[in-house]
């Protein structure tokens, strides 16, 4: 075995200096009666052949040309550095830093992100990541039902929130208990969260999508006031970071604690992960953040470094009373994102938003032109929109999908209990996407409907 | 403008932001045709631009590189952290997760278009159940801590089932145990009840009679536990806890001490997490991304989270969502995909022979270490141990005033990494050694040689250690400045 | 060795309390346990009811949080607003500048159950 580096001679040496007859004498300690009866002998593959298993498949999958689909996992154009960095052995082969002497290339690269998260959030304070923008919402509602010290017990969750994201937050509150959510449903016409009155008193927070899971870009203003009249906490949870270069920041909206997935500009989406949690608070919030947060100090020698700090809110040391039982954060990720961000730079990132966008005012301008469909709801949007298609859209997809082209998602698959969703499509574009790729997209749809399909 | 002063090849790196200077980027996009964005109210649009670095593509490398060289790393040398398995990333399990097919596949892809991927975690859940005894396998989980709240969500599922939930709701926990486990047991609800490990390292049935009621949720047990020490008597007392109605969790974190030999299940385990970026040697990202796949019996299976890969009887697979009783989404997708890609691949070049020998080895190593500073540290408890070796600083500190906290900082000058100090909580100062299976016994006995200089040091020189290190980068960090200071993150000098 | 003044009543969860100013902080013998204090975290506002033993804070080094016990049932009257710019002090000045918290007690002989200075001594010496 390759990886393991003694000759038979090392391992004689080593048996007789530790006293044992053989390697199966330091496993006495283990009852036999527990060990495994039959241990799977079979044999290993070598590289060759492993190479050739793995690639097959992946060979199974297909890699479509042209993206035209987001829903909570966007893809955008991650240049060849970023993966550079992240595959250096200094950063993908090292620890939790746990000894900042030795830990200072990773630290100083989270404080970095930190102050990133910062900026696109306009908070105050952001931690070192959390696993996923859907778990991070969860977190930021529990975080929310701390800071009320167990006086509020329901909080209000908007319906616009990703599925799947709803359905983590369902099972993380579940669990935790005594808690209610009330879902705050869509406004039918414009895809907006509506609020069903003042907030009340028993509310901890209210959260919503920013944008949501149709595309529309919520007033988050309005919503942040509304939680604020009511003594709540606002959360929003940013669908794609790159927005923020366009889009208003939340802490620019008054909001409390903002949330988000990084994964599109990290560049690890494949599949749907690794994601990447985002959360940037206000500072009066910092000691009810989970996970882990770096901080700027001096060393013995005057100089300036990093460490882990305001670890007593974490899991090691306030062990059930912990702000939360994460003991890791998404290092690798948070550093693609990083890397990512300071190539772009404000410029880099707001093209990136705004070319998105086009391709997608573009795309939708076109389709719009074939008879029969129409905007599932009005509210404005950044680069994703819902559009209903006037019969067969599976059909549509199919045929998309052989001209290399996925073709959004369709929303039945979400709301099957919804009839009005059933031909409709989540469509988004990025810069990955070409004038070419979307005019090529819209004529394949003309065409699909004209030959009556 | 500021002067970075360099110590050889060891570069001063400034915050990224210093070395911002504008106008200049480091992409290549094309400019955008159209700038308005119609069609957005005005008060929706961003005032300030965020403050993002300027820099080419050139310098955003230079940076990092720099920045990296600042890290120890597997790759530089030994990293025996104890509980944390620091071994080698083998290279081939990292291109094999950067295949396109997997990176560039949309999650929301039709069955039918990721059949690969689909095939890939189901062939990863059945090894997993394979090596463990477990019916099924979760692979969503992003960590362990999240694996063990999972586990746990399953166990609250089933007693909720059972219309116990109101009462059922201790857990217990030994006090060998990792901090995430009780805060893990919060956060689904229940209490945990700390219990007293035996005078030999291991936990005793007669801990647990006391707690066999009907307030009995479950037990949580890392196996082998903290101090490296198998849990003799956990079938017994996977035994009792279930004749009260309770379940057993097993923290496998350290499952690399007994993978090939024991199958968790037959301890009458019902659930447990594995720590992928442990025991199957994917890489640690400086903090992650790890992941945290739970296996369960048979009973828990139907509670696991949505959606479940299934094979079809055509050799097709699918992912099937409609589970009545699940406990839902633990993830929005499908977990850290390309960590489950490395695992299956580490599982596919070691095949079960291969698994079996790597614990083999790793517990050799440990116990080599073992016998070899016996002599010069005090082992914690004096009784056969697997994977790791916990020693403490008891004598050494009463003989010099030097800590287990300043041996490790002495080491960082010989160019190791230390083990990890002062976990668990229940040794004083703890000195936790886990070679791991990937170490030479060259590097071993180096690394061995080395805590012995040190400690000879702490004799005739203690002010020595108590100083260290001398040789990293930056000194002791003060860690007081930083917790009440609280810079947590960069800004503007102030003009 | 730590200094326990004469004046002040302990509890054995390691408070102080003077009966004459109505001040109560943690004894030298707990802050040298801590270590460098970061913060004190209050979960009472003024005018909350507090029974002896109950939990009214945290205080945390950097490597180590430890709840605050009111040695004394009363009401909380007033807290100390310098230790939110500067912990430090309950680590200089334990007994004085450090004090957390004034509460009124209700009882009138509520400080039966603490320890003078000298069996407050002898109870450090037993948990060293």
């Amino acid at each position: 075995m390759r990886y393991l580096p003694h000759s038979p001679h090392d391992i004689q040496h080593m048996l007789k200096t530790i006293g044992v007859e053989d390697v199966e004498e330091l496993f006495r300690s283990i009852p036999r009666d527990q060990r495994t009866e039959k241990p799977d002998e079979s044999p290993g593959l070598p590289e060759c052949q492993l190479r050739r298993y793995i690639e097959g498949l992946s060979s199974k999958n297909k890699v479509f040309c042209v993206m035209l689909a987001s829903a909570g996992a966007p893809f955008h154009a991650v240049p060849k550095a970023v993966e550079t960095i992240i595959g250096r052995s200094e950063f993908q082969t090292a620890y939790t830093p746990y000894q900042p002497e030795v830990s200072q290339g990773t630290l100083q690269a989270v404080f970095e992100f930190q102050t990133i998260v910062t900026e696109l959030m306009g908070l105050d304070v952001s931690n070192a990541s959390l696993y996923d923008g859907a778990s991070a919402v969860g977190e930021a509602l529990l975080l929310a039902l701390r800071v009320h010290k167990g006086k509020r017990r329901s909080v209000w969750v908007s319906e616009g929130l990703h599925p799947h994201a709803q359905t983590v937050i369902r099972t993380m509150l579940h669990a935790f208990g005594e808690v209610e959510i009330r879902w705050l449903p869509l406004d039918g016409k414009t895809g907006a969260t509506l609020l069903p009155g003042p907030v009340t008193s028993d509310v901890a927070a209210v959260a919503v999508g920013y944008p949501n899971f149709l595309g529309v870009v919520e007033d988050v203003a309005a919503v942040a006031v509304a939680a604020r009249q009511g003594g709540a906490l606002s959360i929003v949870s940013v669908s794609d970071p790159s927005h923020l270069a366009v889009l208003a920041s939340p802490g620019q909206l008054g909001v409390d604690i903002a949330v988000g997935e990084g994964m599109g500009i990290s560049g690890t989406g494949g599949m749907g992960g690794p994601g990447l949690g985002l959360m940037a608070v206000r500072d009066e919030y910092v000691k009810q953040m989970p996970g882990r947060i770096v901080g700027q100090t001096v060393d013995s020698r005057g100089n300036p470094g990093y460490v882990l700090t305001l670890a007593t809110r974490e899991q090691h040391i306030r062990r059930e009373k912990a702000t939360s039982n994460i003991c890791s954060n998404q290092a690798l990720v948070a550093l693609a994102f990083t890397v990512h961000m300071s190539l772009l730079g404000p410029s880099g990132l707001k093209d990136m938003a705004v070319l998105s966008r086009n391709r997608a005012m573009e795309l939708r301008r076109g389709l719009l032109e074939i008879p029969g469909v129409c905007e599932l709801v009005s509210g404005p949007v950044m680069n994703e929109f819902a559009l209903v298609f006037p019969k067969n859209a599976e059909g549509l997809r199919a045929h998309m999908a052989d001209n290399g082209i996925f073709f959004g998602v369709p929303l039945g698959r979400f709301y099957p209990d919804k009839p009005e969703y059933k031909e409709a499509i989540l469509l988004s574009a990025t810069e990955t996407a070409c004038r070419d790729d979307i005019s090529h997209t819209i004529l394949l749809a003309k065409e699909f409907y004209r030959e009556g399909k | 403008m500021t002067t970075h002063i360099h110590s050889g090849l060891l570069h001063r790196e400034p915050p990224i932001f210093e070395l911002s200077s504008p106008g200049r980027t480091g992409h290549a996009l094309p400019a955008p045709e159209n700038l308005d964005c119609e069609g957005l109210p005005g008060h929706f649009l961003r005032e300030k631009a965020p403050g993002l670095p300027e820099l080419s593509e050139v310098e955003v490398v230079r940076h990092f590189v720099r920045l990296s060289q600042w890290n120890h790393c597997i790759e530089t040398g030994m990293y025996p952290l104890g509980s944390c398995t620091m071994k080698y990333n083998p290279k081939i399990n990292d291109a094999m997760s950067g295949l396109a097919g997997f990176t560039a596949t949309h999650p929301l892809q039709e069955d039918e278009f990721v059949q690969g991927s689909l095939e890939l975690m189901y062939q990863l859940e059945s090894a997993l159940c394979r090596v463990s005894g477990f019916h099924s396998v979760t692979l969503q989980p992003s960590a362990g801590a999240n694996g063990e709240f999972t586990g746990l969500a399953l166990i609250k599922k089933a007693i909720d089932l059972r219309g116990q939930g109101a009462r059922r709701k201790k857990v217990l926990i030994p006090d060998t145990a990792h901090g995430t486990n009780p805060a893990s047991v919060v956060l689904n609800g229940f209490e945990p009840v700390l219990i007293v490990t035996g005078p030999e390292g291991v936990l005793l049935p007669d801990a647990v009679r006391p707690h066999l009621n009907d307030e009995l949720a479950a037990i949580m047990v890392t196996n082998p536990n903290t101090l490296g020490i198998f849990e003799s008597h956990l079938k017994e007392i996977s035994e009792l806890v279930h004749g009260a109605g309770g379940y057993v969790y097993m923290d496998g974190a350290n499952f690399n001490a007994i993978m090939g030999k024991v199958r968790p299940a037959d301890l009458g385990v019902d659930t447990m997490h594995f720590n992928l970026h442990k025991t199957f040697a994917t890489p640690h990202g400086g903090g992650g991304p790890g992941a945290g796949p739970v296996g369960c019996t048979e009973e828990l299976a139907p509670y696991l989270p949505v959606p479940r890969v299934l094979r079809t009887n055509e050799g097709r697979y699918r992912l099937v969502s409609e589970l009545p009783n699940t406990i839902g989404r633990v993830h929005p997708f499908f977990g850290n995909f390309s960590i489950l890609v490395r695992a299956f691949t580490y599982i596919m070049e070691n095949g079960g022979s291969g698994l079996k020998k790597v614990t083999e080895m790793a517990v050799l190593n440990a116990n080599y270490v073992r016998s070899l500073l016996k002599d010069t540290l005090t082992v914690s408890v004096d009784v056969d141990t697997l994977h790791e070796v916990v020693f403490t600083d008891r004598d050494l500190k009463k003989e010099t005033h030097v800590s287990t906290m300043d041996v490790a900082k002495r080491l960082l000058d010989f160019g190791f990494h230390p083990p990890t100090v002062y976990f668990p909580l229940i040794v004083p100062g703890a000195f936790m050694v886990e070679p791991t299976e990937t170490e030479s016994r060259i590097e071993i006995e180096n690394f061995v040689e080395t805590v012995k200089t040190i400690i000879s040091e702490a004799r005739t020189d203690p002010e020595k250690v108590i100083g260290a290190p001398y040789r990293t980068g930056v000194g002791r960090l003060d860690e007081t400045t930083a917790a009440r200071k609280r810079i947590l993150r960069w800004t503007p000098p102030q003009p | 060795m730590s200094e326990y003044p004469n004046n002040l009543r302990y509890s054995r969860t390691h408070e102080w309390f003077d009966p004459e100013t109505n001040r109560m902080g943690i004894s030298s013998f707990a802050v040298g346990h801590l270590g460098d204090v970061v913060e004190v975290d209050l979960s009472v506002d003024e005018g909350d009811v507090v029974d002896a033993g109950d939990e009214v804070g945290t205080i945390e080094s950097v490597k180590t949080a430890s709840p605050i016990y009111a040695p004394v049932s009363g009401k909380i009257v007033g807290f100390n607003e310098d230790l939110a710019d500067a912990p430090e002090l309950v680590n200089d000045a334990p007994y004085t500048d450090g004090w957390i918290l004034e509460i009124e007690p209700s009882g009138g002989d509520d400080t039966s159950d603490l320890l003078d200075a000298t069996l407050y001594s002898d109870h450090c010496a037993l948990e060293e």
